[in-house]
């Protein structure tokens, strides 16, 4: 039976294998987005004390089925004054990279679509990218408040790219490679392995940073509603702002993955012992994924959104600060052999 | 720490030993600040509110309880022997803020003064009860009704058979409500 289907799988045209390999990873992810709407939803309604969607399907779990469906079904309005090609073009841009960051990003030891060997780097690329889709859209929607938004946007994600990139640097100078998988590779043997130990502070500098790069409550000055409306989406509705909303959400879990991975061992279970080294890796990574992703939404229920030069000061003066001191730190131990064996 | 905390007496005296409660002081909010000890703080407090009894009212299937003092729909009332007592003094209408009570009386054949029009426009009222305490025959009252629609674009203005109707309808539950409500009066 499975030399059947894996001879039937080697017999499809190569084509077909990367869509059908692509749609296994994207349906899910998609799947995940749409109940993690619901999630969020949930969770901030359970910290205010309500009780959140509870009307559409049992328990309100239909809910975000009922919201996709309504902005499927919604007229596509482009604004008379906006760049109508690059409007169109924006969401495309902003949600393509949130779904191509996907391609390297190791499920298990052998479940990995690309398992190429500077797939960090890609990583890091293809969420850069994800900024233009937001500076396009603020710009084509030819209106002040998307502009403004866009402008802030845009400032913000540099800012955070430098910190977000010198964390990496210290994962890889730890790990000693680019390779996602291997980087989890060398974080196996318990939860003493893992480099959220070693690399604390580079841990809470790409934790925050990944809010911030995602424009995410308490750094959302991009669509603070209560200053510039919604930021460089106010121009969209239907299904331009479903794929927006898409990326967002898409990019929240793909930082939340990127956080398991290279700090918190990825789908090595905490202890290796038999209980839980019985269950399957992509369960430890999933289980790990839903608390950082947790995270997010808990972060959005307490802060208050930081004002817009603090945002910035956070950024510049602390964060990239912090991110060198501590790769010298861990470049001074590297040197100093008897504190070596930290990092193996 | 603000220097006009330490511009007191004791800075004279023996400086050393408020520089080094400064510098205490300075290293305490240092290790809060790079800690993130406030912030920590925070998400226990609404990882507190996670877990507490929710307080949302299912409202269709649940009910809040109403004051007997609730102003929802205008009724008129009646006398036990079905006689209306309205007789049209239009003081509710001198008094209306909104003016949404429109009055029109004759002499009935039996003499007494009776409205031949009694409208109220639903949009303009402004349900303060005015019109319930001016009136000194107890006619005009506000019931506890608030879940009312209508669904013709005339529906707004509600006239005197409607009025009488609801009165009738609800007749025990008004009193009731003013019973309750009289020791209060």
């Amino acid at each position: 039976m499975m030399g059947a289907l894996t001879s039937l799988w080697h017999s499809l045209p190569l084509l077909i294998q990367l869509g059908l390999k692509i749609i296994a990873i994207l349906g899910p992810l998609m799947l995940v987005v749409l109940y993690y709407t619901y999630a969020e939803r949930k969770v901030l309604a359970y910290m205010h004390v309500r009780v959140g969607p509870n009307r559409v399907g049992p328990a309100g779990l239909l809910q975000p089925v009922a919201d996709a469906v309504k902005l499927l079904f919604k007229e596509i309005v482009i604004p008379t004054n906006a760049d109508r090609y690059l409007f169109v073009i924006a969401p495309i841009l902003s949600v393509a990279p949130a779904f191509a960051a996907w391609a390297v990003i190791p499920f298990s030891d052998t479940l990995v679509l690309a398992d190429i060997d500077a797939s960090l780097l890609y990583v890091l690329a293809m969420t850069s990218l994800g900024v233009y889709g937001v500076i396009v859209a603020g710009w084509a929607s030819n209106s002040k408040y998307a502009f403004l938004g866009a402008m802030r946007s845009a400032a913000q994600i540099v800012a955070y790219e430098i910190a977000m990139g010198f964390a990496l640097v210290g994962v890889l100078m730890v790990a000693g490679s680019l390779n996602i998988r291997e980087i989890v590779l060398g974080q196996q043997g318990g939860i003493h392995q893992w480099y959220i130990f070693p690399l604390f502070p580079l841990f809470v500098v790409y934790l925050v940073s990944g809010v911030a790069e995602t424009n995410r409550s308490p750094f959302d000055v991009a669509e603070g509603e209560s200053e510039i409306v919604a930021g460089p989406h106010v121009e969209y509705g239907g299904m331009g702002f479903a794929l927006f909303f898409l990326a967002e959400y898409a990019n929240m879990i793909l930082i939340s993955s990127l956080v398991v991975l290279l700090f918190l061992g990825g789908w090595h279970p905490p202890f290796e012992f038999s209980p839980l080294t019985w269950v399957p890796g992509p369960i430890w990574f999933f289980g790990k994924l839903a608390v950082i992703a947790f995270l997010f939404l808990w972060f959005r229920a307490t802060f208050p959104r930081y004002r817009y030069d603090q945002i910035m000061r956070l950024g510049w003066k602390v964060f990239i600060p912090v991110t060198l001191i501590w790769i010298l730190v861990i470049g001074v131990a590297r040197v100093l052999s008897p504190i070596h064996f930290v990092f193996r | 720490m603000d220097p006009s905390d330490w511009s007191g007496e004791g800075f004279v005296a023996n400086p050393f030993c408020i520089s080094l409660a400064m510098i205490l002081t300075n290293l305490k909010n240092l290790v809060r600040t790079w800690f993130l000890v406030e912030l920590v703080r925070g998400l226990g407090v609404t990882s507190r509110y996670l877990f507490r009894r929710k307080i949302t009212v299912q409202y269709p299937e649940e009910k809040i309880p109403k004051s007997p003092r609730f102003r929802g729909l205008h009724a008129l009332r009646r006398y036990p022997n079905g006689e209306e007592r309205c007789i049209a003094c239009k003081l509710c209408e001198a008094v209306c803020p909104a003016l949404a009570i429109t009055i029109e009386s004759e002499v009935r054949d039996d003499d007494t003064r009776r409205t031949t029009r009694y409208d109220i426009d639903l949009f303009k009222c402004v349900y303060c009860g005015f019109c319930e305490e001016a009136c000194p025959v107890d006619s005009i009252v506000l019931t506890d009704i608030h879940e009312f629609h209508f669904e013709q674009r005339e529906g707004h203005i509600i006239t005197k058979n409607d009025l009488l109707d609801i009165g009738d309808r609800y007749e025990a539950k008004i009193a009731a409500d003013r019973q309750a409500d009289a020791a209060y009066r």
